[in-house]
């Protein structure tokens, strides 16, 4: 695996790497969520670099894309649900240190001795010359069906969330008689409706 | 590889720079011409280089406890994104680095921004600047998703996510023609990226200039000038992608290229300067409620005449 790479490759798979871990470790020293959101996206970014140095640009540029929107969006939540929501006061993202401790490294372990310990196939075929192409036509051939089971679940987990958190119903929006011409809704939106 | 890319041919060293001088270029394009279409044309060529000249020179205003790390990383991170999203338009036919998914690359660049934005309007500790990021937010998200299908429909024809893949499809018919609802989106939602025209709501006058209230010297500098060249290289996108690009009679590719972008810079400019701008609590849905199934439309309509055989 190691061999069909460049110097340069591996060279920046390990920079990134460490840098990975680094801005990871950052999340919980920092002191500011805003900060903590970021680094954790470094950290992603970063990631998304070593897939770049690997070869693989549709996953590369795809994990920057969606991370990058995530943490946009998570880093509105994590402040909202602050103590302090102004964010600019000292928090922290350590919680139960002990316990998390022992999970941290208990799966630590557990990776790194499936890493040594498994006998992991080598690829017997060379390199497809289009890596794209080939996640596009796995995708939308033979593991067709596990991703649309995938997506299903994924949507149906975002409305359910949705759905538990909202605290307005159909019946805060048209009335108990679900009779109202016009929703009442706090932010217009808008469509006329 | 179908073709060689721009650092293939020169080198990366100077393919790298002619990017940043043409992104530099364009930038000063999309100023010159929205200071001719604000206030008619006199100084238009030479203002935007007089006031970058009184921002580099004029000294920082700070605020109270800002997020310093987080203020400059936004503010820088804007132009170098704006280049960055460069590097896979065209320029004279070959693009600075040709990936298998460049389409997806133009479009992580512009999420990215949008990241950076935010961290611009959160960094300066201050009411104005952090409402503006929210609005950019919100905004950003509910034009993210039809400004990514308008992309995708093009490459969708094209049968490619490579820009020159998606340039050479175009030697027959230009991709405007039959998917005008995705090239209309693009260059809107670009405008709505760069929070620039009637999507100026982040850095409205009502909220003081919002996210770019507290910048003052260099970092406004940054900013505006990041903003400028995504536009023009969304311009020059939008010409590769949905005006096919280099192809037209009698003139060379490159000099068809840029008048294509010219006249986008100047159909947008013209047109955004008209519009007022608009309240994101009355136009977010819009995005999400129209916008959305609109583009999905249309690639459903362009994957029709795929499998027809219309694009071949």
């Amino acid at each position: 695996m190691l061999s069909d790479l460049s110097g340069w490759a591996i060279a920046a798979v390990t920079v990134l790497g460490v840098l990975s871990v680094a801005s990871g470790i950052a999340v919980f020293v920092v002191d500011s969520m805003a900060r903590a959101t970021f680094a954790l996206l470094g950290s992603f970014l970063a990631v998304a670099g070593v897939l770049l140095a690997l070869d693989l640009v549709y996953l590369a540029v795809v994990t920057a894309l969606m991370m990058t929107i995530e943490m946009a969006i998570m880093v509105v939540f994590m402040l909202m649900f602050m103590m302090n929501p102004a964010g600019l006061m000292p928090m922290t993202m350590v919680h139960n240190a002990r316990g998390s401790a022992v999970l941290g490294a208990g799966a630590f372990v557990v990776l790194v001795l499936g890493i040594w310990l498994i006998d992991w196939p080598t690829r017997d075929v060379s390199r497809p010359p289009d890596s794209t192409r080939q996640l596009g036509e796995a995708i939308m051939g033979s593991h067709m069906l596990v991703m649309l089971l995938i997506g299903i679940a994924l949507f149906a987990t975002i409305l359910a969330g949705t759905v538990l958190a909202t605290a307005r119903g159909r019946y805060d929006r048209f009335g108990s008689g679900l009779d109202a011409q016009q929703p009442a809704d706090p932010v217009p939106g808008g469509l006329p409706r | 590889m179908p073709e060689q890319t721009l650092a293939e041919a020169w080198g990366s060293a100077p393919a790298v720079l002619a990017v940043v001088a043409v992104g530099l270029v364009l930038g000063l394009v999309v100023a010159g011409v929205d200071r001719a279409v604000v206030s008619g044309g006199s100084g238009a060529a030479v203002e935007p280089i007089r006031s970058s000249a009184r921002l580099l020179l004029e000294q920082r205003r700070t605020t109270l406890a800002p997020d310093r790390l987080l203020w400059r990383l936004g503010g820088t991170a804007v132009p170098v994104l704006a280049l960055l999203s460069l590097a896979v338009v065209p320029i004279g036919g070959r693009t600075l680095w040709s990936t298998s998914a460049d389409l997806v690359w133009f479009n992580a660049m512009e999420a990215l921004l949008w990241a950076a934005v935010w961290l611009v309007g959160w960094g300066p500790n201050a009411v104005h600047a952090v409402t503006g990021g929210y609005r950019f937010l919100a905004q950003g998200l509910a034009y993210e998703l039809p400004l990514m299908f308008a992309l995708i429909t093009a490459g969708l024809a094209a049968g490619s996510l490579r820009t020159t893949d998606v340039v050479a499809a175009q030697q027959d018919l230009w991709f405007v023609v039959t998917m005008p609802v995705a090239f209309v989106v693009f260059v809107a939602g670009a405008a709505a990226f760069a929070f620039w025209g009637p999507f100026a709501a982040p850095t409205a006058a009502d909220i003081a200039g919002g996210v770019s209230s507290e910048l003052s010297g260099v970092d406004r500098l940054l900013v505006e000038a990041g903003r400028a060249i995504f536009l023009g290289a969304s311009a020059a996108m939008a010409a590769a992608l949905f005006l096919g690009g280099g192809s037209g009679p009698w003139l060379p590719g490159p000099l068809w290229h840029l008048l294509k972008t010219l006249a986008v810079v100047a159909a947008l400019v013209w047109i955004g300067r008209r519009l007022p701008v608009l309240r994101p609590d009355r136009t977010v849905e819009v995005g999400w409620m129209v916008l959305v199934p609109l583009t999905l439309l249309q690639a459903l309509v362009v994957a029709v005449l795929v499998l027809t055989g219309f694009y071949a």
